[in-house]
C-alpha cells in the first residue's frame, strides 16, 4: 500500500459529439492490486479504457503512469512504457498462427524491430516470452493453430496471451471472460490473481462472482460517471450501487 | 518457418528452373538478340514488380504512382551520362538510388498519412506531378525524351571487367540483380521488419497498441520499395539507351500492379511470374492481332477470377501462418 499509484487518472473526460461517453472519471491502480471497473452496457468503461491505453485522445483531464503525465501519447508510446490491454472484441491476427501473435507481441519489447537481416524466428528471448504467454494462458498446445482456426474462447484467451507477452506493468483488460465456457473461465480467473502480484490491473467485467472474488477496489461507472468507487464490500452494500446496477447480484450484459 | 518465409516447393521448383531457364539462354540463343533483350526487360519489369508488391503485398499499401522511382532513376542516369563516354557505373548508381531514396522518403512521410483509397490517389498525384515535371522540362528532353548514348562504365579499381556494351554481359548483371533482389527480399520479409510489415498489413491498429509505430516501419518500407525501383529504372534506361517521360507515366505503375496481382500479392516469386506472364502473352498477342490490348485485358480478367490469388497459386497454396518456429 505504501507504493505511489502506478496509474491514476483525474477528472479525464471524453466526448463523442454531444456525449460525454467518459465524463470526468478519476481512479488509480497499484501495483499488486486489482481494481475493477463495473457498470451497465454503455456505461463507458471501454471508452475509459481507450483512453488509458491511448488508442482514444482525451477530451480534457490528465492520466499519470509512475508520477509521469502520459495523457495523449499515442498507444505505441504507452505500450512501451509497460502498459498492456486487451480487447472487449477479440483483436488478433487471424491469419497468423497463435505462436506468431505472440511472438509478435514479444518481438515489441526489441529495442527495435528495424532489424533487416537475422530472422525473427532466431531471436530466442522472444520465442520464449511468446511460449511463456501462451502456457500462462493453457494455449501451449494450440501454439501452431492459426487464430482463426481457434475457438471463441481460447481466441480471448489469445488476446490476453498478446497482451502478456509485451511484458506490462499495468494491465488494462476489458471482459477478459467475455465469450468463455465455465471452464475456461475459471482457469482465467485462477491466471488474474496469480498476475495481480506483478501488476497494476484494472479489470472491466461482466461476471459479478469473477469481480467480486479478484477485486480489491472497485469502480462503479454509470453514464460515463462514477457512481461509486470503494472497497467491494462497501460497494455491494451501498443502495445507490444496487439500484442502478447489482440489483439481482448480476446484470446479464 | 514463418508464415510469410514459407513458399511451397513447387513455386520454389519453378523459381529454380526459371532462372536457370534464364542463365542458359545466352549461351543457346546469342544470336537471338531481340530475344535477348525481350527476357532482359522482362527482367527488370520483375524487379520493379517485387519492388511494387514489398508494398502492396506485405504492406498492403498499394501505390499506384511507384513508376516515379523507376522514371527518377532512369533520368539520373541520363543526367550523368556524358555525350561521349559511360558514366561511372557505381557513381551514376549511387546517385540514382539516392535521389530514389530522398524522393520517396519525402513522399512517403506525405503519403503514409492516408490509407486506402487515399493513399492511392495521393500516390498517384505525387507521380503525374513529377511526370509533368520532366515532362515539360526543355533539359531533361521533354516529351520526346532523351538518349543514354554510352553504357555505363563497370569498373573495379580502374579493372573493367567487362563491357555492358555486350549484350550478354549487361543480360547477365541483370540477371544477377534479379536473383539478389529476390534473396535480399526473403531476407527482410523473414525478418523482424518483414514481420512487422505484414503485421501492420493485417493490423495496424492491433501493431500499434502492441507498441509499434508503425509509421516508421511504413516509411522506412517506402523508402527500401522506392530505392529497388529506382534499381529497376536504372537497368532499364540503360538497357534501352534511353529515357522518355513514359518511364514515370500511370500506364508504367499500372503495368507493376497489374505484374503483382496477376503473379500473386505477397509472395517474392509472384511478381517474378506476373512479369514473365505478361511480356509474354503481350509479344505473342501483338505478333498476332492489333486488337492485343483487348485480348491481353481478357485474360487478366479470366487470371484474377479462376486464381484470385495469382498465378503463384497455381503451385501450390501458400502456407500463410505456417505453424511453428525453429
Ligand atoms: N467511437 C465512438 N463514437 C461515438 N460514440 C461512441 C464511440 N465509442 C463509444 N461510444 C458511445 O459511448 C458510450 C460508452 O460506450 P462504451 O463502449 O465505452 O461502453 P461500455 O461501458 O464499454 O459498454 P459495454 O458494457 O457494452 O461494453 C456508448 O453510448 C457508446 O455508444
Ligand atoms: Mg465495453
Amino acid at each position: 500500500m505504501a507504493e505511489a499509484a502506478a496509474l491514476s487518472v483525474e477528472g479525464l473526460v471524453r466526448n463523442f459529439g454531444g456525449l460525454a461517453a467518459v465524463g470526468g472519471v478519476s481512479l488509480e491502480a497499484r501495483t499488486g492490486m486489482l481494481h475493477a471497473v463495473i457498470g451497465p452496457n454503455g456505461a463507458g468503461k471501454t471508452t475509459l479504457i481507450n483512453l488509458l491505453s491511448g488508442d482514444l485522445p482525451p477530451s480534457a483531464g490528465k492520466i499519470s503512469l509512475y508520477g509521469t503525465d502520459i495523457t495523449g501519447l499515442p498507444s505505441y508510446r504507452v505500450s512501451q512504457l509497460g502498459v498492456g490491454r486487451s480487447y472487449q472484441k477479440t483483436n488478433v491476427f487471424l491469419g497468423f498462427t497463435a505462436f506468431e501473435n505472440c511472438r509478435l507481441a514479444a518481438q515489441s519489447r526489441l529495442p527495435s524491430s528495424m532489424r533487416f537481416v537475422r530472422r525473427a524466428l532466431a531471436y530466442a528471448d522472444v520465442n520464449r516470452a511468446a511460449e511463456r504467454s501462451l502456457a500462462a494462458t493453457g494455449l501451449e498446445a494450440r501454439s501452431g493453430e492459426l487464430a482463426s482456426a481457434l475457438s471463441h474462447g481460447e481466441q480471448r484467451q489469445l488476446e490476453i496471451a498478446m497482451t502478456l507477452a509485451t511484458s506490462p506493468r499495468v494491465l488494462l483488460l476489458d471482459e477478459p471472460l467475455a465469450g468463455m465456457g465455465a471452464e475456461e473461465s475459471s482457469s482465467m480467473v485462477e491466471l488474474l490473481k496469480t498476475l495481480r502480484s506483478g501488476h497494476a490491473m484494472l479489470l472491466v467485467e461482466h461476471d459479478m462472482d469473477a469481480v467480486f472474488a479478484l477485486a480489491d477496489r472497485l469502480t462503479v461507472m454509470v453514464n460515463g460517471q462514477v457512481l461509486a468507487s470503494g472497497a467491494p464490500a462497501e460497494i455491494r452494500a451501498n443502495p445507490a450501487v444496487q439500484e442502478a446496477y447489482l440489483g439481482e447480484d448480476e446484470p446479464g450484459g | 518457418m514463418a508464415m510469410h518465409d514459407a513458399q511451397p516447393r513447387a513455386l520454389a521448383l519453378v523459381l529454380v528452373i526459371g532462372l536457370a531457364g534464364l542463365a542458359v539462354f545466352p549461351i543457346f540463343g546469342a544470336d537471338e538478340k531481340f530475344y535477348m533483350q525481350f527476357l532482359a526487360k522482362v527482367m527488370v519489369m520483375a524487379i520493379f514488380a517485387m519492388s511494387l508488391d514489398l508494398l502492396i503485398g506485405y504492406g498492403g499499401l498499394v501505390s499506384l504512382g511507384h513508376a516515379m522511382y523507376f522514371g527518377l532513376a532512369g533520368y539520373t542516369l541520363m543526367s550523368l551520362t556524358p555525350e561521349y563516354e559511360g558514366a561511372s557505373l557505381w557513381i551514376s548508381l549511387a546517385a540514382a538510388l539516392g535521389v530514389c531514396a530522398l524522393a520517396a522518403l519525402v513522399v512517403g512521410l506525405l503519403v503514409l498519412r492516408t490509407s486506402g483509397i487515399y493513399f492511392i490517389m495521393v500516390t498517384l498525384a505525387f507521380a503525374q506531378m513529377a511526370y509533368y515535371v520532366v515532362h515539360d522540362s526543355k533539359y531533361l528532353g521533354g516529351s520526346d525524351g532523351k538518349y543514354v548514348y554510352v553504357k555505363p562504365v563497370l569498373s573495379f579499381f580502374g579493372w573493367q571487367p567487362f563491357s555492358l556494351d555486350k549484350l550478354a554481359a549487361f543480360y547477365y548483371v541483370i540477371l544477377g540483380t534479379l536473383a539478389g533482389v529476390y534473396f535480399l527480399l526473403r531476407l527482410l520479409l523473414a525478418s523482424p521488419f518483414g514481420h512487422v510489415l505484414v503485421g501492420i498489413k493485417a493490423n495496424e491498429h492491433r501493431m500499434r497498441s502492441l507498441g509499434f509505430p508503425t509509421f516508421s516501419y511504413k516509411l522506412v518500407a517506402f523508402v527500401i520499395a522506392g530505392v529497388l525501383a529506382g534499381l529497376a529504372g536504372y537497368l532499364a534506361a540503360a538497357l534501352d539507351g534511353l529515357v522518355n517521360p513514359e518511364l514515370l507515366s500511370w500506364h508504367q505503375s499500372g503495368q507493376a500492379l497489374m505484374m503483382v496481382i496477376l503473379g500473386g500479392m505477397g509472395t517474392p516469386a509472384g511478381p517474378i511470374l506476373g512479369a514473365g506472364a505478361l511480356k509474354l502473352l503481350e509479344l505473342l498477342l501483338t505478333s498476332w492481332t492489333k486488337h492485343w490490348q483487348l485480348l491481353l485485358g481478357l485474360f487478366i480478367v479470366l487470371v484474377v477470377l479462376v486464381f484470385p490469388n495469382g498465378l503463384a497459386s497455381l503451385f501450390g497454396k501458400r502456407k500463410r501462418g505456417g505453424a511453428e518456429h525453429g
